[in-house]
């Protein structure tokens, strides 16, 4: 047996703590009439403070009791013989001895070890191939969305729009007819004032009558860009603070964004409502590793 | 009465007690009294902060219970219901079984409210108790030899905590959540080379998708706590094979511990503990509104406002999200390939933290050459520059936590959120690296004086009187009187 424990009767409060068990009796009365409190406002239909209270009554009555019982019997600190973690190096020797061996044994099998090793690394690579039913190819899913040429601008009820369904300054989300929920479509249509908007290049007729479309998903990790800012023309994204500049083909201005929204070549048809021209020509969201 | 009449007598007595009978039954058939009585009379070294890791276990304890409590009612499904439940204003709204259900339990489930916080709560006090728990364990000393593998398995936990937490508040689907997750697919997405495979095999396709509620389930309440209870049982286990650490003190050598015997009186205080642990939950889960997520709405990918500001994940989640804000907007573009911005704030940095937190024990010994296995800790100030670092790294990601508040400060002060993160971008290196110099030479100060910062010197001050005589002032702490050298325990009695 590990030699443990001698008391060294030191350190310890002096003398013995004064009998508290008045205060640990009430302690765990307290306690009972909290926990059959408990259990009262339960059958009548719980409440959520008073159960948090009671329970916490309940609870700490018993502790606060506990802690005065552990005082009790609290006999100050003994010091005990550490003892050695390592074996002896008799044990440590018989222990490799013994596995080096029989791995000995084993290795001067060379070619079966090899056939060993080889089919268990076989068994291994064929344990990861269901990892791959987890979910489907990325494919090409990150650079298009549900965006094509011709289809119509919806707002979230389904409602077509036209160059004029906004006033100048107005903006509102919209997506693909027929694809309100296409998490990653969705568009910031925003209206500007006549002349305001400072397209780049290649992008003159992307906005009939002043009207921008720029995807919702900020570049950065995806949150929706929903805050425009008028005065400023400034998309912000309420997320990590992302600012985009609306007339200046929605590049980034401040924040973690590393690139542009990007927009959506509007176009009107023969019906004289709002269409993609086509999908956008960038992925939408934020970067990843086929990203150019 | 002869010694023979004696022992029957006191086996007669034995063999009437149901308790002793129960125990002999089962000692009988697994022999386990040897083990057992060497056990009971264990040394456990007494300072409150050795608690603090107790508090971390005793949390996991009230998660555990709290937790199986909330899957009875918890639906992890995304299919799309309309809200009926006696909460009015979200009345008639379509949102997924996730969140209608955490709804129910909120608002139906008769103590199911007080449940879910205390699990949100605990979760919250659990992790915090981890982190604590590890700076204590840094600050002296208590990962050196012998202890290296039990900081592995002790920082593991804490990558495990983490994680599971934000498994767990994601499963909510509310509004806060998604974007939570939104943030997370959106990181895995940032991996270098294999972040798209990654992301839709772990989330299930491209966000948002309706897969991964189920399958944060199963990680949250199987996978996850089934890692963290076995690598908690190898914890205690190596805590109980090499004894634990104790202060240097009087008494007190690397060769023997000091302390309470594990029964009664260690027990009697653990105990105590664990209910003091988990009273203050219940009130915090009672009184203490966390996480309302009735104020938050459902998560829908298309809705107007699918992400507010003042969007703060739960703390520990905090210094990414603030790491995400303050990161400048830099990326990598080459060869027709992208490491996109929030590769380095949210895979880099948490790589590096937790790369560092890992390999400590074996920088600080190549560092200092300390080979020696040590049981006495270190006072912080006997180690100027692993305190100073330490100090500097809680500082660094203190800052971080803050920065993910950055528009929340905005409001408070009404300053512009840019202006709030251009400071933070400056804070963010210079407070770390003052910390980091401050904290050395006050460390080094203290060693030299060998005072304690806030408490008189034990033995007073000796002040010298007007009349030109000396007297003491001030000793209230006596020296500690000597204490007994070690004698072997009595024989063990028949």
């Amino acid at each position: 047996m590990e030699p443990e424990t001698t008391p060294s009767a030191t350190d310890g409060p002096a003398g013995a703590p004064p009998p508290n068990d008045r205060r640990i009796a009430i302690a765990f009365l307290a306690s009972t009439a909290a926990a059959l409190g408990l259990a009262g406002v339960y059958v009548a239909g719980g409440q959520p403070q008073a159960e948090g209270a009671l329970l916490f009554v309940a609870l700490g009555g018993l502790g606060v009791g506990a802690v005065q019982w552990a005082r009790q019997i609290d006999d100050g600190p003994v010091t005990g013989d550490r003892g050695e973690l390592a074996g002896s190096d008799d044990d440590q020797a018989a222990v490799v001895g013994e596995v080096g061996d029989d791995a000995g044994a084993i290795g001067r099998r060379k070619l079966l070890v090899r056939l060993l090793l080889g089919a268990l690394g076989a068994l291994g690579l064929a344990a990861l191939f269901p990892i791959r039913s987890l979910g489907p190819s990325p494919g090409r899913s990150l650079q298009r969305t549900a965006w094509r040429a011709g289809r119509r601008l919806v707002d979230s009820d389904g409602r077509l729009m036209r160059p004029d369904t906004l006033s100048v300054g107005g903006t509102i989300t919209v997506f693909p007819e027929g694809a309100t929920q296409a998490g990653d479509s969705q568009v910031v249509l925003i209206r500007l004032a006549p002349g305001r908007n400072r397209p780049r290049r290649g992008r003159e007729t992307w906005a009939p009558e002043g009207n921008v479309g720029y995807s919702k998903i900020c570049t950065h990790v995806g949150c929706p860009v929903g805050l425009y800012q008028e005065d400023t023309h400034e998309l912000v994204c309420p997320c990590h603070q992302s600012t985009f500049d609306v007339v200046d083909g929605a590049r980034p201005r401040f924040g973690p964004a590393t690139r542009a929204l990007p927009q959506l070549p509007l176009g009107v048809d023969g019906d004289g409502f709002l269409v993609a021209q086509r999908d956008f020509t960038e992925p939408v969201g934020p970067g990843f590793w086929n990203r150019a | 009465m002869s010694p023979r009449r004696k022992q029957e007598r006191r086996r007669a007595h034995r063999r009437a007690n149901p308790v002793d009978r129960a125990y002999r039954f089962v000692d009988d058939r697994l022999g386990i009294s040897h083990f057992t009585r060497k056990a009971l009379t264990k040394i456990f070294p007494d300072h409150w902060s050795f608690m603090i890791g107790e508090i971390a276990m005793y949390c996991l304890v009230i998660l555990i219970v709290t937790g199986i409590y909330l899957t009875f009612f918890f639906v992890p499904a995304t299919k799309e219901v309309i809200y009926n439940g006696p909460y009015a204003p979200l009345r008639g709204v379509e949102m997924s079984q996730a969140y209608a259900s955490s709804l129910d339990i909120s608002f139906q489930v008769r103590a199911g409210m007080v449940m879910r916080q205390m699990h949100h709560w605990a979760a919250l006090v659990f992790v915090a108790a981890i982190v604590v728990h590890l700076c204590r364990v840094f600050f002296t000393g208590a990962f050196r030899r012998p202890r290296e593998l039990n900081w592995i398995v002790g920082v593991t936990l804490l990558v495990l905590a983490i994680g599971n937490g934000f498994l767990g508040y994601s499963l909510l689907d509310d509004l806060l959540s998604g974007t939570g997750v939104r943030v997370g697919y959106s990181i895995a997405l940032a991996i270098p080379v294999a972040g798209t495979w990654i992301a839709f095999l772990f989330f299930g396709g491209e966000f948002p998708n309706t897969e991964f509620i189920t399958r944060f389930f199963v990680l949250h309440v199987l996978i996850v706590p089934a890692l963290i209870i076995a690598l908690l049982t190898v914890h205690l286990a190596m805590v109980w094979r090499q004894k634990h650490t104790q202060f240097k003190g009087a008494g007190r050598s690397e060769g023997n511990i000091v302390g309470s015997r594990l029964w009664p009186q260690y027990a009697a205080k653990s105990a105590a503990l664990f209910l003091l642990v988990a009273a203050v939950l219940a009130l915090l889960g009672g009184l203490a509104q966390i996480n309302p997520i009735w104020l938050y709405g459902p998560y829908k990918a298309t809705q107007a406002a699918a992400a507010t500001s003042g969007s703060q994940p739960d703390w520990y989640m905090g210094w990414v999200d603030g790491a995400l804000r303050i990161m400048p907007a830099w990326e990598i573009r080459a060869f027709g390939h992208t490491v996109a911005n929030p590769f380095f704030p949210g895979v880099l940095m948490p790589g590096i933290t937790f790369g560092a937190l890992y390999a400590w024990p074996f920088l600080e010994r190549r560092f200092t050459g300390d080979r020696e296995p040590h049981n006495l800790l270190d006072r912080p100030r006997d180690a100027p520059l692993r305190t100073a670092l330490g100090a500097a790294t809680l500082a660094f990601y203190g800052i971080l936590l803050l920065a993910g508040g950055n528009d929340i400060l905005a409001g408070i002060f009404r300053i512009a959120p840019e202006v709030i993160t251009n400071a933070f971008r400056v804070i963010i290196g210079a407070v770390p690296l003052a910390v980091f110099f401050v904290t050395r030479n006050v460390c080094r100060g203290l060693a030299r004086d060998d005072l304690h910062p806030t408490e008189p010197p034990p033995g007073g001050l000796i002040v010298r009187t007007a009349t030109g005589g000396f007297e003491t002032v001030g000793a209230e702490h006596p020296s500690p009187p000597p204490v007994e050298a070690w004698k072997p325990p009595p024989p063990p009695g028949p």
